[in-house]
């Protein structure tokens, strides 16, 4: 038999006393226990540790060996952003990395020379900040709504209603759209049906931002508000009697009471979403590219799909992938440093 | 929010239909009428808005050639019902084997995803253990870099993975929040049963696969379900990787068909003979795309509050 009776801490037993619904398994009270943890394995050689754990590690090293060889070898391969990369020099395309000449900051030098590059960035941030506004406060807004809504089965049908579209493939989302605003949509087909001039949104590249908007709405709004009724569901229903007894009405008990419940989730959740600004729908925009134009479409994603697996100019994508992924890190950790002077816990503690 | 679905505040002896409004507590005010109606139709127009357009592309996918054409198009009120777009599908042909290309991805990559996110989950859920602090140190920091575009590709690439049904899963196979959510859930499982076990002379696959996995049955088909989710629905991957068109999976071939308004390959008998409407077939493969899910779905939804732990993300 390949496990072993040494226990691994005293502390594990009080660690794994909690339960399923604990929305913080790495609690202070967690962390300190993990350290004495550590502690005290230390006491034991590596040698009998290793011999006592070895079943937990070998189940751990599938999913290890995968997350190393696609997500961390390919971190090295950045390198080609400072090449003249060339993949026909070796017969494998990876291993002619090595081979081909560099060229310092030639590729960057270009890229920031490229006005399609800075349309890029515009475009990313205007979406952003459409995103942002007009997307971001909807989950809020539904998972109020949802909240007071008291009949059981009444609310069970409306969250499915509202979860669903988060589980429709982007191809499906951005065809389901054709269907009401394209050329062929259903409001196009009724306005010809009256004798006016079908019209088609999904083409014109002026409102483009508002239907990527609108149909990111439509698929994960719904899905948004699930970590708001987690948060809300957590309110003590003595709070709201309290308040009540001392004369808040509806509104007033809302202001006080659920608003700042929902604070800490909103900060999370906000610093998230600016950590990751420079995503702003990659396969979204990719599957509309043909259709309304690189103009109104390219976003810093797309831009680096176009370059590199379209025109197979690889060291030159690179680098722009490389800009958006350092300009990315910069912005999660920004964004952290806020959530933590305001007094939030942000993505990870301090 | 399970809670609050299953058990209403003040739950009375006699259980009342579950359609009905729990007992309001004393303090609470009557809601106004105007507020009430106010409510009804938020909740009735977002429902409208999600429903309305899957209304028309199923119904037009059930309608005869001559039903499209009277309607000029989308049809919103069904005259008569016609599965013949969906036979002419499953007849053969470009569809039906893209429809299996997905279903296989989706039940093997799954299955793949489960294996090794439960194996890696549970191995890091027994705090103290060795290694077990430096093994999520390596899963958390991907969550704050991606390794591009580019290089990934020329990695999948150089493995010799392009033009395999490998490069549509192994890239995308685990995916760090899901193991996170899953090492949670693990840890939160009782430690006196797994210790008795463990002195009953169980070793670690033992108590994994007896004790720990059958207590996590909710948390488990909340995670395969977006597992599955991500397999059915993905074709970016496909697009890049694939250069063979009779290897598509079917989000791929719905870009050709659907967006793109291509004509299908291997089946246009009907369309010809003028018995059966493109668009009636192109509304079937968009239903056949968003079927499945619609129907899963639903049944796990009671747990998607435990795949969707925020306190996961601190590790």
């Amino acid at each position: 038999v390949s496990h072993s009776t040494v226990p691994r801490s005293r502390s594990e037993a009080k660690t794994r006393k909690k339960t399923p619904g604990e929305d913080s398994p790495g609690g202070a009270a967690a962390k300190a226990a993990g350290k004495r943890a550590g502690k005290r394995a230390g006491k034991l050689s590596f040698r009998i540790r290793f011999r006592r754990d070895r079943t937990l590690i070998l189940m751990t090293l599938p999913a290890i060996a995968l997350i190393l060889v696609f997500n961390y070898i390919p971190v090295l391969g950045n390198v080609v952003a400072f090449q003249d990369y060339d993949p026909y020099l070796s017969d494998n395309g990876f291993v002619a990395m090595f081979e081909s000449p560099w060229v310092g900051f030639e590729n960057f030098q270009r890229i920031f020379e490229d006005s399609a590059f800075w349309h890029a960035l515009q475009n990313t941030f205007v979406l952003f900040s459409l995103q942002l506004v007009l997307y971001f406060p909807i989950p809020i807004l539904l998972a109020l709504l949802i909240n007071s809504v008291v009949r059981p089965r009444v609310r069970a049908v409306a969250q499915a209603i509202m979860y669903l579209p988060h589980f429709f493939s982007w191809v499906l989302v951005v065809t389901v759209f054709q269907q009401i605003f394209g050329g062929a949509g259903i409001i196009a087909q009724t306005l010809r049906q009256h004798g006016h001039k079908g019209i088609d949104l999904m083409t014109d590249p002026g409102i483009f931002k508002f239907l990527v908007t609108a149909e990111g709405v439509w698929k994960d709004a719904g899905w948004g508000i699930i970590v708001f009724l987690a948060a809300l569901s957590s309110v003590s229903n003595d709070l709201y009697e309290a308040a009540a007894m001392d004369g808040a009405g509806r509104w007033r008990r809302m202001w006080h009471i659920t608003l700042p419940a929902l604070r800490p989730v909103i900060a999370l959740l906000l610093v998230l979403r600016v950590g990751d600004a420079l995503t702003v729908g990659f396969e979204q925009l990719l599957l509309q590219r043909d259709s309304v134009g690189p103009g109104a479409s390219d976003v810093l994603d797309t831009y680096v799909w176009w370059n590199g697996i379209r025109n197979q100019d690889f060291g030159y994508a690179a680098a722009a992938g490389l800009i958006k992924g350092i300009v990315g890190l910069g912005l999660v950790l920004t964004a952290n440093k806020v959530a933590h002077l305001m007094g939030e816990q942000g993505v990870y503690k301090k | 929010m399970t809670a609050v679905i299953d058990q209403p505040a003040n739950k009375p002896a006699d259980k009342p239909s579950r359609w009905a409004a729990p007992p309001r507590p004393p303090w609470e005010e009557e809601p106004s009428k105007p507020g009430l109606a106010g409510k009804g139709l938020a909740l009735t127009l977002a429902a409208f808005a999600i429903l309305f357009p899957l209304w028309i592309v199923i119904v037009t996918s059930l309608q005869s050639r001559k039903t499209i054409d009277a309607a000029g198009g989308l049809v919103v009120i069904p005259k008569s019902i016609t599965f013949v777009a969906y036979k002419e599908l499953l007849t053969g042909g470009q569809v039906q084997r893209a429809a299996m290309v997905s279903l296989g991805v989706t039940l093997i990559g799954t299955l793949f995803s489960m294996a090794v996110s439960v194996l890696c989950a549970y191995g890091l859920s027994r705090v103290g253990s060795t290694g077990h602090r430096w093994f999520l140190m390596l899963l958390l920091a991907t969550m704050f870099f991606g390794a591009g575009l580019i290089p990934t590709y020329l990695l999948v690439q150089g493995l010799g993975l392009t033009d395999t049904y490998l490069a549509l899963i192994l890239p995308s196979a685990v995916s760090v929040f899901n193991i996170l959510v899953l090492r949670s859930f693990f840890m939160g499982i009782s430690p006196e049963l797994i210790d008795s076990a463990r002195i009953d002379g169980a070793g670690d696959w033992r108590i994994l696969w007896k004790i720990v996995m059958p207590l996590s049955r909710a948390v488990l088909a909340v995670i395969s379900l977006f597992y599955a989710v991500g397999y059915w629905s993905a074709w970016f991957n496909a697009s890049i990787y694939l250069t063979d068109q009779d290897m598509m999976p079917l989000q791929n071939v719905m870009i050709q068909l659907v967006q793109k308004q291509e004509r299908p390959v291997g089946l246009a008998t009907q369309i010809n003979t003028g018995q059966l409407s493109p668009l009636a077939i192109q509304m079937a493969v968009m239903v056949m795309a968003l079927l499945p899910v619609a129907i899963l779905s639903p049944f796990v939804q009671r747990h998607f509050k435990k795949g969707m732990l925020t306190g996961a993300v601190k590790g």
